[in-house]
């Protein structure tokens, strides 16, 4: 027996599939999109690139490809879908197998509450249409991590079908517009996760571990090509695809390969492939996997799954025993295309930065704590946090909640930046001080290094004079009508003020100065 | 209230201190090793009981006891997860299978202070109709060496070995009923399928109760087809089969098809009423195989309600037909799929072969599983694959609606329950029995039984009389759906009419000093 001891409870691990078919389309776009939650996953996947590796020749036909996604994304939850036993990443091996997970006879699978209304949550996010009564399915196949010899999903009904999802891509040559896509959700099921398998090939063992709760998003591609007005091409399926990036490249490659296959009079075969990430391109699975016959049937052990609205909620009955979608309406957060709407209309954001602040785990609450807390033009914030705060996130490859500069140094930075204390240039050196985390505030830091803004003009006419005077061919160089040559002067008094200067007082000085002379 | 109804009962006798637990568990153990050839049980856990009965002592002697049952020696079918206890099935696939929980219903009766004798004897995975079909062996009916077979037997011609025309228990849960008959334990839990409970009761003269599919929870039960399964209970008595299956009942969290409602304790009145009864009479069930004795009795059943008041009338189950073909796919169907696990990797059976995991799968399972089993797992695969799906499972399942409703329409005209025979005919010689293959016996022997399964109606068959040979025939009411305790009072009323006679073992168990005393323990029985 696979499993040391377990909890006394009820059962599985969960995930909801959907499955994204999207439409043939002519140009490439980006990998976009991405919320904060784990829908992510299908709004960023609904693409269908269409490349050819050159341009067709006169007389030729175009290629059209046609991608759908089947995205396994792990449900947030406490406990498994049809067990009470935990989900927990990186747990140890087999620690958190109830006697259901482990298919000990006469186990009976129960389903988790917070499960369906994850589903529910999904579906209504997506736009789908709820069903009020689904059902649960067994899908049968020998495997050594599915101990009971059949996986419980929801084949003939399930929970949501009929979905969309609006995303954006980033097009035009510096990808610096936005443009709307629209990609179509077939369903949404709630399905049991298989355990993990560990194939040691050395010792030729291997080992199972039925957890469960690894991988928080899988992705199947099915992909073909074909000549646009023709029927559809032969698809294949390219399985266990863990990373978007990973994803991106197996259907760029996938199509390539089918149109050169076919462009060199060959044939597509309805299989299964996988993606080898070290050398870029899909191969052939060697089991037959995908041609089994799963021999699906009725899960007899759960009864219909109903849900309920508030206009159908049967009089005087347990809000813990049913589910209303109505109530799970209500509790729908802001959906990412709306936040950035918001975004866009409130601080005249553009789109493009829209989807960045979105993008990034905690990036947008952090953009939206510094604009609680500093006077600075709502554009300043934006441009700091997505340039210079990400800039150095990215360059350490840390996350948001991981930044060792908070939103209130940040806004008390950006404050001083904007009551012109400081400069732009002083300002970096600041947030850069600020970065090493070393416990001091910006005012601080203003203060130890001496980088406020010079304010005494006397001494700042002072300095302008002593550069005019040690650069004498500059100043000839401007009274020769040399328009650049004043940038000169402006940078050499900004690095005797240690740039601490507004160049422009500095500027109307000099001009001041030359025009006495 | 309960207390007013109790005359005389092992019960009672725990309760008035006449006899102890720890001595009530020791007579069932010599019974037990006596009776050891009948082959009721797979594995006696003679320390479990002995243990159980000591702390049952300990909390009569404080006035502590926990109800009826406390104290009463049980029996558990081995298709019911006992923690700690080897949990075979009767299958080389499970030999040495320690399961680490107990079922729902083996936890609530050790909950009321029962004593688990032991894990009974069954069909591989409880799939046949004889109890001949296990890796342990065939179970020998009680019956065979009754006073009653044996003095009938004395008139045929001598010449055959003694033991050689033994008669089978019926089945799956031969096992349990012939526990229960042999007085080794005063219920027995078996499971019911199509009619695996009902089927052996009635060869073994007991009374067996069918719930609705529902109100028991399956946890724990290893299961044979989901959605027919459903514990069954085998006791000599009608009350003590209602006070079991109070216990049993209601809601469980770890079986989502148990019922949501709370059930209430069983009390089953005394009918002395019939007058506003109506019971039906499926004429499908009158089929040419039936045998003229049971048929017979079948109608002087009828006769008595008639007699007494009641409203006895035809009905027709129009579909009764394609019923056992329609039960063979479905049935097949979800054995293929809950035979799936096992696979030699988690628990259970593993051959030596370790070439790839595929051939030790196969290797596996050849080794594990008898024939009866493999051919069900591959009948199964066929109606399941998908260009079969439709023509096979499908439309199984349109015609299962059909039956359902056929039942649904009877009762609503007014019946309260139908009257059918349990069996085609007594029971038979093993020699006799093992003629016909494990399906051609099954397709007959569950015919009135397990259409109920799949309408998940209740069903209890009552010991009725015995046959010219001396042995038990039964006949089955049905009730409506949940109506279990309305279904039960009519054959409370029914069993108090027909006056069954109690086997008579003395011959069996002559060297058996206190015979007589056990005799008169077992004849009362729980409660009566």
């Amino acid at each position: 027996m696979a499993a040391p001891v377990l909890r006394w409870g009820c059962p599985g691990t969960c995930r909801a599939i959907a499955w994204v078919y999207g439409v043939p389309r002519r140009r490439r776009g980006a990998w976009t999109g991405s919320t904060s939650s784990w829908i992510r996953g299908q709004s960023s996947l609904a693409q269908e690139p269409l490349h050819t590796s050159r341009k067709p020749r006169k007389g030729e036909h175009k290629w059209a490809a046609v991608v759908g996604l089947e995205i396994h994304a792990q449900i947030s939850s406490n406990s498994k879908l049809f067990s009470g036993s935990q989900v927990c990443f990186a747990a140890p091996p087999n620690s958190l197998v109830s006697f259901f997970d482990a298919s000990l006879p006469g186990t009976l699978p129960v389903l988790n509450r917070r499960c369906v209304e994850a589903a529910v949550m999904t579906g209504l996010a997506l736009n789908c249409h709820i069903n009020k009564k689904s059902l649960f399915d067994r899908k049968h196949y020998f495997y050594a991590d599915l101990p009971a010899g059949y996986q419980i999903t929801q084949q003939r009904l399930p929970i949501a079908v009929n979905g969309s999802l609006t995303y954006g891509i980033c097009v035009g040559k510096r990808r610096s517009q936005v443009t709307t896509r629209t990609v179509r959700v077939k369903q949404i099921q709630l399905e049991q996760d298989s355990g993990k398998s560990l194939h040691d090939d050395l010792r030729s063992q291997t080992l199972v571990d039925l957890n469960r709760a690894e991988g928080q998003l899988r992705v199947d591609a099915n992909v073909s090509v074909h000549h646009p007005g023709e029927p559809l091409g032969v698809r294949t399926e390219v399985k266990n695809l863990n990373s978007i990036r990973f994803l991106a490249k197996a259907i760029d490659y996938e199509i390539q390969r089918q149109i050169k296959e076919l462009e060199n009079g060959g044939e597509i075969l309805n299989e299964t492939r996988s993606f080898d990430y070290k050398l870029g391109c899909t191969v052939p699975m060697r089991d037959k996997e995908g041609k089994q016959d799963y021999r699906f049937m009725p899960e007899p052990n759960l009864p219909p799954l109903l849900l309920y609205d508030t206009t159908s909620l049967p009089a005087g009955a347990d809000s813990q025993q049913v589910i209303n979608v109505d109530q799970i309406r209500e509790r729908l957060p802001e959906l990412p295309s709306v936040t950035r709407e918001r975004l866009i209309q409130q601080y005249g954001m553009l789109p493009e930065h829209s989807f960045t602040l979105l993008n990034e785990v905690g990036l947008l609450e952090f953009f939206q704590n510094v604009i609680k807390e500093t006077r600075a033009e709502p554009k300043k914030v934006t441009s700091w946090v997505l340039n210079t705060f990400l800039g150095y996130l990215k360059l350490q490859n840390l996350a948001v909640r991981e930044s060792p500069v908070t939103a209130s140094a940040l806004a008390e930075l950006l404050d001083l930046l904007d009551s012109k204390a400081i400069s732009s240039s002083a300002a970096k050196q600041v947030f850069e001080e600020l970065w090493k985390n070393e416990g001091k505030t910006p005012a601080q830091i203003v203060s130890e290094k001496k980088l406020e803004l010079m304010q005494d003009q006397e001494a700042l006419e002072q300095l302008c004079r002593s550069v005019m005077q040690g650069h004498p061919e500059v100043v000839m160089d401007v009274k020769k009508g040399n328009p650049r040559a004043i940038n000169r002067l402006i940078g050499l008094v900004r690095k005797a003020t240690l740039g601490r200067a507004d160049p422009a007082v500095i500027k109307a000085i000099l001009e001041k100065q030359l025009s006495c002379h | 209230l309960l207390g007013q109804c109790l005359e005389l009962s092992v019960s009672a006798a725990l309760k008035q201190g006449q006899i102890t637990p720890i001595e009530l568990c020791q007579k069932c153990l010599s019974l037990i090793k006596k009776t050891k050839f009948l082959n009721a049980y797979i594995t006696v856990t003679e320390e479990v009981a002995l243990k159980q009965a000591e702390e049952s002592e300990k909390r009569y002697k404080n006035g502590q006891s926990l109800g009826d049952l406390d104290g009463i020696p049980v029996a558990v079918k081995d298709n019911f997860s006992t923690s700690g206890i080897e949990t075979t099935c009767a299958s080389n696939m499970l030999k040495g299978y320690v399961p680490p929980y107990n079922a729902t219903v083996v936890q609530k009766l050790l909950d009321q202070g029962a004593l688990l004798m032991g894990k009974t004897n069954l069909d591989e995975f409880a799939m046949g109709s004889g109890s001949t079909d296990g890796v342990f062996g065939p179970v020998k009916n009680p019956w065979s060496y009754s006073k009653q077979f044996r003095e009938k037997r004395k008139q045929k011609p001598r010449g055959e070995k003694e033991d050689s025309n033994w008669l089978i228990t019926g089945g799956s849960s031969g096992g349990s009923a012939a526990a229960v008959s042999a007085f080794t334990c005063f219920a027995a839990l078996g499971s019911d399928t199509g009619g695996s409970t009902r089927n052996p009761a009635a060869h073994c003269g007991l009374v067996g109760v069918k719930p609705s599919y529902g109100l028991v929870s399956r946890h724990g039960l290893i299961p044979l087809v989901n959605s027919m399964d459903v514990p069954g209970i085998l006791t000599r008595y009608v009350d003590d089969a209602a006070i079991v299956l109070g216990i049993l009942a209601g809601h469980d969290p770890k079986d989502s098809t148990t019922v949501q409602d709370p059930v209430k304790p069983f009390v089953l009145p005394n009918l002395t009423d019939v007058s506003k009864l109506c019971i039906g009479i499926p004429k499908e069930y009158l089929v040419p195989e039936l045998s003229s004795e049971v048929r017979s009795l079948w109608s002087k059943a009828a006769d008595l309600f008639e007699s007494e008041g009641a409203k006895v009338i035809d009905v027709s189950l129009p579909h009764t037909s394609y019923s056992i073909v329609c039960y063979h796919v479905l049935c097949t169907s979800e054995v293929a799929s809950n035979m799936a696990r096992f696979d030699g990797l988690e628990y259970g059976h593993r051959c030596d072969i370790d070439v790839s995991t595929e051939a030790m799968y196969a290797a596996t399972r050849r080794e594990g599983f008898n024939d009866v089993v493999r051919g069900r797992i591959l009948s199964g695969n066929f109606f399941l694959l998908k260009e079969n799906y439709e023509n096979y499972f499908i439309k199984a399942q349109k015609v299962r609606r059909l039956i359902a409703n056929d039942f649904v329409n009877v009762f609503n005209s007014g019946v309260d329950v139908l009257l059918t025979p349990t069996t085609l005919s007594e029971a038979v010689p093993y020699l006799e029995f093992i003629k016909e293959d494990n399906r051609t016996r099954s397709a007959q022997d569950d015919i009135f039984t397990q259409a109920v399964n799949m309408a998940g109606l209740p069903a209890v068959s009552i010991p009725v009389a015995l046959s010219k040979h001396g042995l038990p025939i039964g006949l089955q009411f049905i009730g409506r759906a949940f109506c279990d305790q309305q279904l039960l009072t009519i054959a409370k009323w029914f069993e108090k009419q027909v006056q069954f006679p109690v086997i008579q073992l003395q011959e069996l168990l002559n060297d058996c000093s206190s015979i007589l005393e056990n005799e008169k323990l077992a004849s009362v029985s729980l409660k009566q």
